[in-house]
């Protein structure tokens, strides 16, 4: 297991060194892609470990990124202190609307999660003196990075410190994933009455995990408002909610490589789509989404072990 | 008192748009356990058709109206047949994703077809003059919009109260098994409900043009809107879509005339509110 996990790390940090050197030109998506890791990773804990069904895990990401460009402009450019900020805006958000939206379940919870993403852009599309309203937050310039990097042009510093953050969030993910705490989120997920009867609070464990992936979809949008020095409406919007949750899903549940090779098979489809014909690609994202309901239910990492039981003649392949 | 009657009137005829609109999510989430968040896609079809056979085709609107609803059913039965029928199955996030993914094929083949822009359906002139009601003018619209709102709901009470069918879907929506095993063909059921509820989501989608533009997007836009009327109101009870319907019409409508840039805010707002104390709504059973 110990030795699986190493590698697993190894190969994702290997591939972000090779798609450094390999697409030098497009350094600004491949960022994009961490920075959309980070989203997605903050929904597996709420949703493929916790269980709990959300589209709205961009309100989160909304906040960390409008707080985190509001702390850039007028207290601090530093950008790790940004990033605090952006955390902490977060899990401020989940934990307040987390108390309310955590005694729900199914359409509900799924309804007033995109709820509370829409009272976030509303907010700050009507706030427009503080946060530019749709015209969107400008003038965010971080300062450099451990007093070191300076953000160039190109993107390099901002490549390598989106990889960074990405791959911090991922080891702190998978040591919560294997902590005694993972474990019972883990439980709360499959039989939230066992978990009851054994005397532990699953509204507590949901509203914790629910606290603590909307402070990695915090840090998610502090990222973002720092790379691209904007922050628009567009980071509550309820199609970046569903973005993540299709690449969850694509990639597998409650695994986080699984997030990881989601986002980036769904980014990259994404962009050739949209590069190859900007008018219809949502077509190809339409097609893509049902192909996975339909005939990947499990997402890709579970690929190798259907196609391994398929050849041996099983026919409970896909369960 | 001016005020209070101008939210009244508004409110109103906004609630029955929302009401014709999510009164079929209401009654399929109910039957078939569905989360379906691709309903919003039958109101812009039927919009949609409608704006084309008007524009391009000349149709008079009622004419175009009537024809776009058909069409709209024509559409929705077989993506019943073929898609939804196997959806039902899945889990609830797998329900979510599926009928995301539906609704962005169709928000696609609209923008591929009539492109991205707003598509307006412009109204007989017999519908734009006004109604003078005393305290105010009123457009013949508004109320065509309230009077039929209140034929559906009667529409529908009728169906349901006093046909065969409508005891038949009763006790589909009670207990699918149960109705399944005394042989009643649900697999029927589920389609005519299906169909019924994309033709009515049509109709409130050509008549609430004016409230609710229609435009390609206009799916994802208004999703939460017709989700909420369904939370309000209670899975599968078209009385508590009505009444949710009505009640969201009148607040966000109040909230409008007296704090405009705090409406939505103070709607969902208190939605939330209102679903933390009764997540089963106002007609819903407690599960």
């Amino acid at each position: 297991m110990k030795l699986r996990s190493y590698s697993v790390a190894g190969v994702m940090l290997f591939a972000a060194l090779a798609a450094f050197f390999l697409f030098p030109y497009n350094l600004a998506f491949l960022t994009r892609i961490f920075i959309m890791i980070i989203l997605v990773l903050s929904l597996d804990l709420v949703l493929g470990y916790a269980g709990i069904a959300t589209l709205g895990q961009a309100a989160m990401y909304g906040a960390g990124a409008y707080a985190a460009g509001l702390f850039a402009i007028h207290v601090w450019a530093d950008p790790f202190a940004g990033l605090v900020v952006g955390a902490v805006a977060g899990a401020a958000l989940a934990a307040v609307s987390g108390v309310v939206l955590m005694r729900t379940t199914g359409l509900t919870l799924i309804m007033l999660t995109i709820a509370v993403a829409q009272i976030g852009a509303e907010i700050a599309n009507r706030m427009r003196e503080i946060t530019g309203g749709a015209d969107g937050l400008r003038g965010i310039r971080p300062s450099k990075i451990l007093g070191i990097w300076d953000f160039d042009f190109i993107g390099v510093t901002g490549y390598w410190y989106a990889c960074a953050v990405a791959a911090f969030v991922f080891g702190l993910l998978s040591v919560i994933g294997r902590s005694p705490f993972g474990l019972s989120l883990r439980g709360v997920h499959e039989s939230p009455e066992r978990m009851e009867a054994i005397g532990v609070s699953v509204f507590q464990r949901r509203l914790i995990a629910y606290v603590m992936g909307g402070g990695i979809a915090g840090i998610a949008g502090a990222l973002s408002a720092q790379i691209t020095q904007l922050v628009s409406l567009e980071t509550f919007s309820f199609t970046l909610s569903a973005e993540a949750l299709i690449m969850l899903i694509l990639g597998g549940t409650g695994r986080l490589y699984g997030a990881a090779l989601g986002t980036v098979v769904f980014m990259t489809v994404h962009h050739l789509a949209a590069a190859n014909d900007p008018f219809n690609w949502l077509f190809v994202i339409g097609g893509l989404v049902l192909t996975v309901v339909f005939a990947l239910p499990s997402g890709l990492v579970a690929l190798p072990t259907s196609l391994k039981r398929l050849s041996k003649g099983d026919r409970h392949a896909r369960s | 008192m001016n005020l209070l009657l101008n939210i009244a009137v508004d409110g109103i005829a906004y609630g029955m748009i929302l009401f014709m609109i999510a009164v079929g999510l209401s009654v399929t989430m109910g039957l078939m356990r569905v989360v379906n968040l691709a309903h919003g896609g039958f109101a812009l079809m039927g919009g949609a058709i409608a704006h084309w056979l008007i524009e391009k085709g000349g149709l008079p609107f009622v004419g175009a109206a009537a024809l776009a609803v058909l069409g709209t059913v024509a559409i929705a039965m077989p993506l019943e047949r073929v898609i939804y029928r196997k959806i039902y199955g899945f889990g609830e996030l797998q329900q979510v994703l599926a009928t995301i993914g539906l609704t962005f094929l169709i928000i696609a083949t609209i923008d591929f077809w009539l492109g991205s822009s707003l598509l307006g359906i412009p109204l007989p002139e017999t519908l734009q003059r006004s109604v003078d009601l005393g305290f105010r003018q009123l457009t013949a619209h508004r109320m065509t919009v309230i009077v039929v709102g209140c034929l559906v709901i009667l529409g529908l009470w009728a169906l349901l109260e006093r046909t065969r069918f409508g005891i038949l879907l009763r006790a589909a929506v009670d207990n699918r098994d149960t109705a399944s095993a005394l042989g009643i063909n649900t697999g029927h059921i589920y389609m005519a409900t299906f169909a019924l509820g994309a033709g009515l989501a049509a109709l409130g989608g050509i008549l609430g043009a004016e409230l609710l533009p229609i435009d390609a997007y206009y799916p994802l836009r208004y999703m939460v809107l017709f989700l909420i009327v369904v939370a309000i109101g209670g899975l599968g009870s078209i009385l508590g879509s009505f009444i949710a319907a009505l009640a969201i019409g009148l607040v966000e409508t109040a909230a409008r005339y007296v704090l405009p840039d705090m409406a939505t805010i103070i709607t969902y707002t208190l939605v939330i509110l209102f679903l933390a104390t009764r997540p089963q709504g106002i007609m819903g059973r407690a599960s």
